[in-house]
């Protein structure tokens, strides 16, 4: 079992390395060894899914309602003309990863996004680029392929609508959704 | 899957949803000439013998419909009617500037028909150049009006006209989305679809008898594709991923989409009612906005040599090949009816705008003054080019001619209008 969650563990750590400009060094990779969830001690509790051997309710899902718990963060947010997840949302890919790892039931939808800019066909090609990396790097921290669906939105569904840099940037996100959310 | 929609709304109003014509009315497209053609041909259309007796007059159509062409300066008579048999004073007709004067005769057919006569007359010439004649009820009244500005436009240009065909454009009124169908000149707006989620990229069968579209009312882009009398519609593409920018194949059998569920957008064909998928052509970047042309070609969006720029490829399989260079963004290419030239969005700086493409010359030219066009598409004929664009923060449609100098507008009281498409020539 240590040999096997370490290796996920390099895996993780080569992924995101592979996946940000600047691959960061600060041991939040480690994170990733609690996919185990409850079988570890010393962990901190607040992060550990309950397991559901249906695969659904329970406090697993309330996790991805609870404001305090990352899980209910579900954005990732992309620079422009870039489908690179930035360093600052390794703990959250990491703890989505985590949870479908746990709940090899539960589906998710990954919906990518992009600013308004120039034609809505090839929007939601960059959206789906988007989508595509947020799912790369959830399959390859352990969530299977039969659980994971990107998407696009294109520029169809902004989350901001005026014509300034700010709204542009909180457009060119993907964003996670669960079973029984989409 | 077949889901039951309801049929497209009924021209004749029931009384009772005299406050749901009201609404449809405040969302009818208003049109609005912003360009004219340098050399306008003056022509009359005088009042027909016998029109008095319909309830609205076919003539204020066709003059509507020639005037916004852009191609005719209209001259006024009088409201003196002129009979399609009667002689023509050809000197009076002259001195009052028209070089060719339609002519003709309303009369009852029986069981509340009608027989519109018309007769179009060279005034320089002094010769008749035709007549037509046709059956109709009063409420075909429009429709009876475009028929006959065809048949003048075609015998005055040598170009058939496009005033009796449709557009389909998506309506965006708050949070709602309606897929809607009008006629050339804006009137008779009908809902075919409507939803909480966004529609984009409607396209006409090449018999006009259906809509592809994309549709997201699944939380994912799905292609359907609709027919418009029955209100009828079937899945064409839903595939694992997002499923996008359907374009018909001439023969109305096959779409060409964009598909996700091997990897990035690439290209594939499917059969309308959404079997038989294969792989059209393959990239290692994006490949997107297929475009079927008249010549076995089909013009797509690809970002395979780092920025987006327009490709094509043999619809039957081939190497593809580049067809734009200039700038690092041109996208949505549509080409015209002849084949001879390509509509698409090229990036002028920070502005987008409608630009065409000589295929034999290579020569380009940008056809408008906006800076936020999208979704190009042909009138039949070629003559004019449908767009969206944004005036004052709203989305409008707007149309210019080939040679950039007519221009019109088309837009809504309220909402945005967007994602037009030119529908085929009606089939008689």
């Amino acid at each position: 079992m240590k040999f096997a969650r370490l290796t996920l563990s390099l895996i993780a750590a080569s992924v995101l390395a592979a996946c940000s400009s600047a691959p960061s060094t600060d041991g939040q990779g480690a994170a990733v060894e609690d996919r185990s969830g409850a079988a570890s001690s010393g962990v901190d509790s607040s992060r550990i899914p309950t397991v559901n051997a249906d695969g659904s309710g329970g406090a697993g899902i309330a996790a991805l309602k609870d404001p305090k718990n990352i899980l209910s963060k579900r954005s990732v947010m992309f620079d422009f003309d870039s489908y690179v997840i930035k360093d600052e949302y390794r703990p959250l890919i990491e703890a989505h990863a985590r949870f479908l790892v746990a709940n090899p039931k539960m589906k998710m939808l990954i919906q990518g996004n992009a600013d308004e800019r120039g034609s809505r066909e090839y929007n939601l090609a960059l959206g789906q680029k988007r989508s595509d990396a947020v799912k790369k790097a959830l399959g390859l921290l352990g969530a299977s392929e039969s659980q994971l669906e990107s998407v696009s939105l294109g520029e169809e569904k902004p989350s901001c609508s005026e014509a300034t840099e700010a709204c542009w940037g909180a457009n060119r996100r993907g964003d996670m959704l669960y079973s029984g959310e989409f | 899957m077949k889901l039951r929609l309801p049929p497209l709304l009924r021209r004749a109003v029931p009384a009772g949803l005299l406050a749901l014509a009201s609404a449809v009315a405040h969302a009818q497209l208003a049109i609005e000439i912003t360009g004219a053609g340098a050399n306008r041909m003056p022509v009359a259309v005088a009042a027909f013998d016998g029109e008095n007796t319909l309830p609205r007059a076919v003539t204020d159509v066709v003059r509507a419909d020639l005037e916004r062409s852009g191609l005719f300066k209209m001259i006024e008579l009088g409201p003196t009617p002129m009979g399609a048999d009667a002689p023509v004073d050809y000197p009076r007709i002259r001195s009052r500037g028209a070089d060719a004067i339609a002519v003709g005769t309303v009369s009852p057919n029986g069981g509340g028909r009608y027989q519109v006569q018309v007769r179009l007359h060279d005034t320089p010439k002094q010769a008749s150049l035709g007549s037509q004649a046709m059956v109709m009820s009063p409420n075909q009244y429009r429709a009876t009006g475009h028929r006959i500005a065809d048949f003048i436009y075609e015998k005055l240009t040598g170009e058939p006209g496009v005033f009796s065909t449709r557009i389909a454009y998506v309506l965006k009124l708050g949070s709602r989305y309606e897929l809607q169908i009008a006629d050339a000149d804006g009137s008779n707006a009908q809902t075919a679809l409507a939803s909480r989620e966004p529609i984009i990229s409607p396209a006409w069968s090449p018999d006009g008898s259906r809509l592809a579209y994309v549709s997201f009312e699944a939380k994912k882009p799905v292609v359907y594709v609709h027919n418009l009398a029955t209100g009828q519609r079937n899945v064409a593409a839903n595939f694992k991923g997002s499923n996008s920018a359907p374009a018909w194949a001439p023969d109305g059998r096959r779409l060409a989409v964009v598909l996700t569920k091997d990897g990035q957008s690439q290209l594939y064909s499917v059969n309308a009612d959404g079997s038989g998928v294969q792989r059209l052509a393959s990239s290692s970047g994006i490949d997107t906005e297929p475009a079927w042309s008249a010549d076995g070609m089909i013009y797509f969006t690809s970002d395979r040599g780092g920025s987006p720029q327009i490709y094509r490829v043999p619809a039957g399989g081939g190497d593809a090949q580049r067809v734009t260079f200039e700038g690092g963004y041109n996208v949505s290419p549509r080409p015209s009816p002849d084949g001879r030239s390509l509509v698409y969005v090229s990036r002028n700086g920070g502005r987008f705008q409608v630009t065409l493409l000589d295929l034999a010359s290579r020569q380009t030219q940008t056809l408008t003054d906006s800076s936020k066009d999208e979704s190009p598409s042909f009138a039949p004929n070629g003559r004019m080019v449908l767009y969206a664009t944004e005036i004052g923060g709203r989305g409008v449609l707007a149309a210019v001619s080939s040679d950039g100098r007519v221009k019109q507008r088309l837009s809504v009281q309220s909402g945005d209008v967007r994602e037009p498409a030119w529908g085929p020539q009606p089939r008689n």
